[in-house]
């Protein structure tokens, strides 16, 4: 592989004083000395505690619920079900979204998957209210049931919702189907590009529903007073998300409702959505206003919250002799679960995102099944699609006798170049991160054994912006209290504080983040998409760049002369052309004098997130007896743009990849042919372990984003995708099989080595 | 002019065509324009008298919060995407 040019001319790296270095996390030692309050240790007076009932079929009409014995038994204060929701009569597509999450949060006149929320109780202990749901009556007409999305697109596929017609962007079929939406990316000439081709490869791929796997299971506490607010603590990484999904199911006021995020023991993507809040706050005012705490067990998180969507990708590839891709096509069929949503906006942009096409078409189907609502797991959509994609450019290297990397070079899209959907690709750093890992010592180190095999695999994602907002309040003594709106799932309070002290030239230590809850903020989206340190690490700069606008105004007070008469420069105040200096902490000291406290608030839309990209490298070795898979090194390559904190985007490089070596090999979810979840625990449902995860080694590359103003990319995210296609190559390589199916089992790999000796 | 992008599974109101420039000094004006060359596009991608909200528009190279209501220059270069969040 030759050495590869720049693409574009980078300027010399600025030279910051915080940004860049690896404080301690602010939010560390209450962590580890056990004081940080997660949503289980809020304890208000006259609490009662909540259950939910849940069903036993993946598919039924419900026919009658009698609660008249739970609502009699002692110590039993309130009782719901659907019929206690408020009717949503909204007209068209947001009506429709708002009657799914309503009928989520409770079923209606159907249960569509095993665990479907069906009734809910309060009492004054969890005891009474376990024993209150045993007691509720419910009469099922069993159905049968649509698991997997082929199944489901049949003709005579049981149908889930009467009303659903295929959406193919505004034109809408005719017919009753599961189909819930069609989309399309589509360039030049398909069938050329094909005929152009010296070598075609296509192959199919299914991968299974997965969950998020946080450990802290959903919780909410909730008071509906009189007066007709509702204070809800919850674990969430979206308040003002938890906020709006309460006001739209239960149709009150969002000025009525304020949502105090507490500390998050995990979300990655699955706590964006409300569960548990709308029916706390529904059962507290049944209750006369009376709090009511609710807390998923671990099944129930498993059965009832959004996994990601299980799928089948179709995806057949053509290059040229010199291995140059002259057409790619792939159809992605994903399960939105019960209701319509499934992340095909993450996995159609992310199938050849790494790749300059020419000639591509890409569809996606969105299709409901008898399972529980999908949900956004970490990068949404694009670890299945680039399984499947990666598999395949895999398999061309080895057909054509050529250097992964080097194809990639080859074909790997750079600045300029338009994305999938047509938009052209800022700057990005691809071609760095596959020099990285060109040079990377394990890139060439021998594999040292029989059975063992190298995988690489290459992503894209395009990261999030939006809206974000915060304010900072200057202290006499130097200090500067910051809230942000940002629920902090990754060390995001020093991520921020960072880009503050950078501004203002002051020490982090100076800095006191806090999250806010949403009456204290205004609206900030959630800590989704790889958008925190970006888009309010945005906010947080403006926000410093509005404290030394606001400052230079009372030092020009104190120094009697007009504010352009006052410069900033490395926290320090001066007067233009004079000798009179304050630094930061002697001016906010001397604030009184100049008249009154100081504050300020920024909110902002962040346009302009940059793409990340991702080159991991992976060793394995594979039992010839019995098909497991053992991982012996992992190197994770990764453009982070400017890295404001490198041990946290090392942490998050980790996280994501031990999370896609689950999703490789070991997790999945197992239904029987009714519709039962067989697997809804922690011993059968099977997280990786430290032992299945070997030392990850992150490789930052820092390829500044140009529209940041420190340069900041999403890196969150991306690292959960390359994972099970790296590994599958790495398998191929190591056996001779190509597995086309997640999770890659013992027994799948077995079977598919026994299959090919056979 | 701008030029508008035209998503594959609209092609088939443009003749085909995947970009097609049409005056406008906000996207809503040039999505009108487009309309009296093209009919049928604006009732594809507008609710009421917004942009559907399961569409995001992109104004040279960035998402753009304004959407219908998104200036334009001469030059501009507009895309609809899916609109996304993320995990």
């Amino acid at each position: 592989m030759s050495a590869d040019p720049q693409d574009s001319v980078q300027e010399a790296a600025p030279a910051y004083r915080v940004i860049g270095t690896r404080p301690i996390r602010q939010d560390g030692l209450d962590k580890v000395t056990g004081r940080a309050v997660f949503g289980a240790d809020v304890r208000l007076p006259e609490t009662l505690y909540g259950a939910v009932l849940r069903s036993p079929h993946a598919h039924a009409r419900l026919l009658s619920i009698d609660t008249r014995q739970a609502e009699a038994l002692p110590g039993v204060k309130a009782v719901v079900t659907a019929a206690d929701l408020p009717a949503i009569t909204l007209e068209g597509d947001w009506g429709d979204n708002l009657r799914y999450q309503s009928q989520n949060t409770l079923a209606a006149d159907k249960v569509l998957y095993y665990g479907h929320a069906v009734a809910a109780v309060a009492a004054v202990s969890p005891h009474i209210a376990s024993e209150a749901l045993r007691s509720i009556q419910v009469v099922y007409d069993p159905l049968p049931a649509a698991l997997d999305v082929r199944q489901a697109m049949r003709e005579d596929a049981p149908i889930l919702l009467d009303t659903l017609r295929t959406d193919s962007l505004g034109q809408r079929g005719n017919q009753p189907t599961n189909v819930a939406s069609h989309a399309r990316f589509e360039r030049g000439d398909l069938e050329q590009g094909f005929a152009q081709a010296a070598l075609v490869v296509e192959r199919e791929f299914e991968t299974a529903t997965v969950h998020p796997g946080y450990i802290e299971p959903q919780n909410a506490s909730a008071i509906y007073q009189s007066n007709g607010q509702v204070t809800i603590w919850c674990s969430t990484q979206a308040a003002f998300g938890i906020r709006d999904d309460v006001a739209n199911v239960l149709q009150i006021p969002v000025g009525q409702i304020c949502v105090i995020p507490t500390e998050i023991g995990g979300g990655f993507g699955g706590k964006n959505s409300a569960y548990l809040e709308p029916l706390a706050a529904l059962l507290s005012k049944k209750s006369g206003g009376r709090p009511v705490k609710m807390a998923m067990n671990y099944s129930e998180v498993l059965a009832a919250t959004g996994p990601t969507s299980a799928s089948y990708i179709h995806v057949k590839v053509g290059v040229d002799r010199d291995g140059l891709i002259t057409a790619a096509q792939a159809t992605l069929v994903y399960a939105a679960g019960a209701y319509p949503g499934s992340p095909l906006w993450g996995g159609m942009p992310a199938i050849f995102g790494a790749y300059r096409v020419d000639n591509l078409r890409v569809d996606g189907y969105d299709v409901v099944v008898n399972r529980p609502r999908s949900g956004s797991l970490r990068a949404p959509g694009a670890a299945n699609a680039v399984f499947a994609s990666e598999t395949v450019m895999d398999e061309i290297c080895e057909k054509l006798g050529m250097d992964v990397l080097e194809f990639r070079r080859l074909n790997g899209v750079r600045q300029g170049d338009r994305r999938s959907d047509g938009v052209p690709l800022p700057r990005i750093g691809f071609h760095e991160a596959l020099q990285a890992a060109r040079q990377h010592p394990h890139y060439t180190a021998p594999l040292g054994g029989p059975h063992r095999g190298r995988g690489v695999a290459c992503a894209y994602w395009g990261n999030h912006g939006g809206k974000s907002s915060a304010t900072a309040s200057v202290h006499a003594d130097g200090s500067v209290s910051l809230l942000e709106g940002s629920v902090d799932v990754s060390g995001t309070r020093t991520s921020l504080a960072m880009q503050l002290a950078e501004t203002l030239g002051i020490p982090l230590e100076a800095i006191h983040p806090r999250v806010a809850d949403t009456n204290a903020v205004a609206y900030t989206e959630g800590s989704y998409g790889s958008r925190t340190t970006f888009a309010t690490g945005w906010v947080v700069y403006e926000l410093g760049q509005k404290l030394i606008a606001l400052l230079s105004e009372r030092a020009a007070i104190l120094w009697e002369t007009s504010p352009d008469q006052v410069q900033f420069a490395e926290g320090v105040f001066s007067h233009k052309g004079g000798e009179k200096r304050l630094a930061f902490k002697e001016l906010a000291a001397r604030l009184d004098e100049t008249g009154s406290p100081l504050m300020a608030s920024v909110s902002l839309a962040a346009g302009g997130a940059g793409p990340a990209f991702a080159v991991h490298l992976v060793d394995v070795e594979v039992d010839p007896e019995t098909g497991k898979v053992q991982i012996l090194r992992y190197t994770a390559v990764q453009d982070a743009g400017q890295a404001i904190h490198p041990g946290l985007v090392e942490g998050q490089i980790q996280g994501g990849v031990a999370q896609g070596i689950g999703w490789a090999l070991h997790e999945g979810y197992v239904y029987d042919e009714a519709g039962r979840l067989l697997n809804a625990n922690l011993l059968d449902y099977r997280l990786p372990t430290c032992l299945d995860v070997p030392a990850i080694e992150p490789v930052i590359v820092e390829m500044p984003n140009p529209r940041h103003p420190y340069g900041v990319r999403g890196v969150g995210e991306i690292p959960i995708i390359p994972p099970p296609a790296a590994i599958a190559n790495a398998i191929a390589r190591a056996v001779g099989v190509r597995l086309t199916q997640l999770p890659m089992s013992p027994g799948r790999v077995l079977a598919a080595r026994l299959a090919r000796d056979a | 002019m701008p030029v508008i992008w035209i998503p594959a599974l609209l092609r088939d109101l443009t003749g085909g065509a995947e970009q097609v420039r049409t005056p406008g000094g906000t996207l809503r004006q040039a999505l009108d324009a487009l309309e009296a060359r093209h009919p049928g596009l604006h009732a594809r991608l507008i609710t009421g008298d917004q942009l559907r909200p399961d569409v995001a528009v992109v104004v040279d190279g960035l998402v753009s919060p304004l959407r219908v209501r998104q200036p334009l220059n001469e030059d501009s270069e507009v895309h609809f995407i899916s609109a996304s969040s993320g995990g």
